[in-house]
């Protein structure tokens, strides 16, 4: 065991009285997630004839990307959404300055499958693949229905501040692009009005970010860039081609059409889904990935994170590029 | 000069050997490594092959999209025109409907994911739907390509 992994093990188990009192020890402590700054740690909090399994979230204190919230606002937003028809896990304990483990939180684990293509693909999801895309409509449908007043102050992300922050990223491009160019032209002459009314956007709506079981949706996670704003953006992310995981032809994420999407959250919200302005907010997606894709370059060049790796991420431009004219110039549905 | 097997020759057997020969005694963590250089070197062998013809065609297309705009350049390298496009796109000096930029974007597009991602599904979709449609009539032509 790593020196890091002996101390949070050591910390955790000095907050077991306080949260668990009838645990007495940690196991199989295990990190799940890769990123520097963010760390997803899995492990088992026991006692006579007790297991409660838990994931820790936690920073140990680097800086994070600006969208993101930070790890205490993300708890409080996972708290409030609990019983609230928006199927989350549930949150034992926000770490304190006394807890000496950085920033984070704790929650239950939720067992089931994360990985996008064993959800698509693996036989045990069989069911689960026939009422999923009906079930992702009704948690966005939920989410987005939340009342405002019942959740912490969360930042606000206009539709205008979101296409004036893509125009600043091309502009900031060491080498201007022209396909996100002419993306960009497309995404002011479409640009749509202010939504009536501001709600709560998961702003990472996707496989890979949701917990699956055999029977369907166990829970939705990783609040991390949650805002206030146009739930048509949540509906569109979930659409995007690399979500898609290689079926193409299935735009909701690989696993069905729109139209059954858009019907769930239709029954759930009482409102209609205005269908083009998912589509701005998908070409507005493709261009935000597209340049995240972009700026790995200078990542790779600047020295950053020369590793081969990151270099191969900075020539995945072409994909959202590829995504972006398929959309936006050609009839095809599955755009 | 130069003998052989020189560059993608030699890059498609180092992809081999990484894939076949020393990636299943990898551990696990080696072994991702080690298919992301062999992906790599896939990538670099593609290039080599594809890439002086793709930038050749663009840069065809692309001194006769942007003939209005200025005297052309011979000289100028692919990147440079790259720039002057994207530019005359973002200050609408040139009219993004038009049927020969849109031609232009798409081949360039595709031209790069052949080398970038050829197995990327939304790309194999557009070839096989695109070459179900006739190209726009009034592409700019190519030069031939200089062998």
């Amino acid at each position: 065991m790593s020196n890091d992994a002996a101390a949070l093990q050591a910390g955790l188990e000095a907050l077991l009285p306080h949260l668990l009192p009838q645990a007495r020890r940690i196991s199989a402590l295990q990190r799940l997630s890769a990123g520097a700054t963010l760390q997803t740690w899995s492990f088992d909090a026991l006692g006579d004839d007790y297991t409660h399994p838990l994931i820790l979230r936690r920073s140990p204190g680097g800086l994070r990307g600006n969208e993101s919230l930070s790890l205490p606002l993300e708890a409080a937003l996972v708290q409030a959404l609990a019983g609230s028809g928006v199927p989350v896990a549930r949150v034992l304990h926000t770490l304190r300055p006394a807890d000496a483990l950085g920033d984070g939180f704790l929650m239950t684990r939720i067992p089931g499958e994360t990985i996008a293509r064993k959800i698509q693909r693996d036989a045990a999801y069989v069911g689960a693949r026939a009422v999923l895309v009906q079930q992702l409509g009704t948690a966005a449908g939920a989410l987005h229905c939340q009342p405002l007043d019942g959740l912490p102050t969360l930042p606000v992300r206009s539709t205008a501040a979101t296409l004036a922050g893509l125009q600043r990223r091309c502009t900031a491009l060491a080498q201007p692009d022209a396909v996100f160019e002419w993306a960009l032209r497309w995404l002011q002459r479409h640009l749509p009005a202010e939504p009536s009314m501001l709600r709560l956007v998961h702003g990472d709506f996707r496989l890979g970010n949701v917990i699956v079981g055999e029977e369907g949706l166990r829970a939705v996670l990783d609040w991390e860039i949650a805002h206030l704003g146009d739930p048509a953006e949540d509906l569109a992310w979930i659409c995007l081609p690399p979500w898609r995981f290689g079926q193409i032809t299935a735009p909701v994420a690989g696993l069905g059409q729109r139209v059954e999407l858009f019907a769930a959250w239709q029954a759930a919200t009482g409102e209609l889904v205005d269908a083009e302005r998912v589509r701005w907010w998908q070409a507005a997606g493709s261009l935000r990935w597209g340049l995240g894709c972009a700026g790995m370059r200078d990542w790779f060049e600047s020295g950053r994170d020369p590793t081969v790796e990151r270099a191969m991420i900075a020539r995945r431009v072409s994909e959202n590029q590829i995504d972006l004219l398929r959309l936006l110039d050609s009839e095809d549905a599955c755009a | 000069m130069l003998d052989h097997p020189r560059g993608p020759a030699l890059l498609d057997a180092v992809a081999q050997l990484l894939r076949e020969v020393l990636l299943p005694q990898l551990p696990p963590g080696a072994a991702f490594q080690a298919r992301v250089a062999a992906n790599a070197v896939d990538l670099i062998a593609r290039e080599m092959r594809l890439g002086p013809a793709a930038e050749a065609e663009s840069a065809a297309r692309l001194q006769a999209l942007l003939q209005h705009i200025g005297p052309a350049d011979p000289a100028q390298p692919v990147e440079a025109l790259e720039s002057k496009l994207a530019l005359a796109i973002r200050h609408g000096a040139i009219d993004d409907q038009s049927m020969a930029l849109r031609a232009h974007l798409w081949a360039s597009t595709q031209d790069k994911l052949a080398i970038d991602q050829p197995a990327y599904a939304p790309y194999l979709r557009a070839l096989q739907q695109r070459a179900d449609v006739p190209p726009p009539t009034h592409l700019p032509t190519h030069p031939p390509t200089q062998e």
